[in-house]
């Protein structure tokens, strides 16, 4: 663990229309570590996480104010290029979303629209992103097969492993294992584990044992607000406020 | 109830075609397809006008499907959902069910006499390809509805612009369904008599069309003539199922093709 801020939000508000989603929050995100977001379905947590990566623009009549700086530059600014923050941002999705392609072709995708072409290179990079993503073992002898055929904890995986051949230096995660079963999960948090090293991580986690298994910090939204964002051990442990102890007593939510 | 609807339906349509097949096979021959009408179109092909046909709807495609495609990608992808969009896309929906003889007015209003193309090969396509337009679109736009928005999604977040994403996650898989729709707009456009009726078929033509500006016998037209205006009707009723069959077996082939695109779409969908 480092003491580097990587992501910074200072103030962040969002709207979709005239409804308020995010108010004003305000918290740090280091530098290879893993933080969880967690709170009540509606809280605004996916909000705050796709906000990161500024995939809520693609929804019309959304609006944001207040900064998230990434390495000190606020995203939001009118000079920042969207795509170049979703490179460095990348980004996994709930439902895993392979494209109907082949497994290859899926890795690759993010490199090919980059204009890069040399086919070691892919290759190379391909490579290296399942093994980043556990992955390789499972599909070497079979990467010019379907995505399609691959089973659910597979394909998430795959996602990953498409997110990390662009070389991004944060990976969002949207409840990434709420649709598969027990192992695979297992698998996705100790993928997790291992990714820090390389990767800021910010995970938003319907599961509560899941924040306090994989995160080191863990941020407790409501209501589209902050409640308290602390290292995990002390917000399950020792909450600052009362309602972060009532929600992870499971007394609501 | 509904079973007899069905058997109307299905008894009505075998009852054509048999009466087409049994009258026109006789008269469809080699001779038939590849020669011109002789003796006052009492003898003869119609080898004119199937070229006809062929080459007005080849300038109706050229002319509906790029800009029927572009259209639908604009609207699906890019408009956002205000009254604007919404409105036009009323009015595409509504112009898809306009008379065919008043685009044939149109097309002769705007261009032949306004634009001074004259009745010709351009004129008529351009009036069929007007026809043609909603529907290219319509289809178009529902095809691409189709795509999942996770594809678009997955591609934006891995830093693609959104041409990118729709160029390279989005139209490889809506095209096919796209095609699908343009064809039977285009096999419609093949078999109507009305749009070029004014701007550019003719009664008969001695030669072929040398350019996109001469006048062009047409398969529908032609059959219209056959059917109608001929001074030996009786006479020539064979030649005239013999066109029917002709144009039928062409709409038909085109129908066929857009089945099997669309059958492979679904099953490249599976996979």
């Amino acid at each position: 663990m480092t003491n580097e801020k990587k992501i910074i939000s200072r103030g962040f508000n969002f709207y979709y229309g005239k409804a308020m989603a995010i108010k004003n929050v305000s918290m740090d995100i280091y530098a290879n570590t893993v933080t969880g977001i967690i709170g009540p379905s509606g809280c605004g947590k996916s909000t705050f996480l796709r906000s990161i990566n500024r995939m809520n623009d693609v929804i019309p009549g959304t609006r944001a104010e207040g900064e998230i700086t990434l390495d000190g530059k606020n995203v939001y600014d009118n000079d920042v290029d969207v795509v170049d923050v979703r490179r460095k941002v990348g980004m996994v999705f709930q439902r895993s979303n392979p494209f109907p392609k082949s497994i290859i072709d899926n890795v690759a995708y993010g490199l090919r629209i980059n204009g890069i072409k040399d086919r070691t290179l892919i290759d190379e990079r391909v490579e290296k992103s399942l093994q980043g993503a556990a992955l390789w073992d499972e599909v070497k002898d079979r990467l010019h097969k379907s995505a399609f055929q691959l089973s659910g904890g597979q394909q998430q995986r795959l996602c990953i492993a498409r997110a990390l051949a662009v070389q991004p230096e944060v990976l969002l995660m949207d409840e990434p294992a709420s649709a598969l079963d027990p192992t695979a999960t297992l698998k996705i948090e100790e993928l997790i584990q291992e990714l820090k090293r390389e990767y800021t991580i910010v995970i938003v986690t319907h599961n509560m044992q899941q924040a306090a298994r994989v995160s080191d910090y863990t941020a407790f939204f409501m209501m589209g607000e902050l409640v308290e964002c602390d290292i995990t051990s002390k917000v399950f442990t020792n909450p600052a406020k009362k309602i972060t102890e009532e929600y992870i007593t499971g007394r609501f939510g | 109830m509904l079973r007899i609807c069905m058997g109307v339906i299905l008894v009505t349509l075998a009852v054509l075609l048999y009466d087409i097949f049994s009258k026109g096979l006789p008269a469809v021959n080699w001779e038939f397809l590849t020669q011109a009408p002789r003796k006052g179109m009492t003898e003869g092909g119609i080898f004119p006008a199937i070229v006809g046909t062929f080459l007005v709807t080849l300038m109706t495609a050229i002319l509906a499907v790029p800009m029927g495609m572009a259209c639908a990608i604009y609207l699906n992808e890019y408009a956002s959902d205000n009254w604007i969009t919404r409105l036009v896309r009323m009015s595409i929906r509504n112009l898809s069910g306009v008379p065919s003889i008043v685009y044939g007015l149109f097309g002769v209003v705007l261009f032949v006499q306004f634009m001074h193309l004259g009745t010709c090969i351009l004129s008529a396509g351009l009036t069929l390809g007007l026809m043609t337009l909603p529907w290219t679109i319509t289809a178009s736009e529902e095809a691409l509805k189709t795509v999942p928005d996770s594809y678009r999604q997955g591609s934006l977040a891995l830093g693609a612009t959104k041409w990118q994403t729709i160029r390279t996650n989005v139209l490889p898989y809506a095209v096919p369904g796209m095609l699908t729709g343009t064809i039977l707009g285009l096999a419609r456009a093949a078999g109507e008599t009305a749009p070029i009726l004014f701007t550019g078929a003719a009664f008969f033509l001695p030669f072929l069309p040398r350019s996109a500006f001469d006048q062009f016998m047409a398969l529908p037209y032609h059959l219209y003539i056959m059917a109608t205006q001929h001074h030996a009707i009786a006479k020539v009723r064979p030649i005239a199922y013999g066109t029917a069959l002709v144009l039928i077996a062409l709409v038909f082939f085109m129908n066929l093709t857009a089945i099997i695109l669309r059958y492979h779409l679904r099953k490249i969908r599976k996979e």
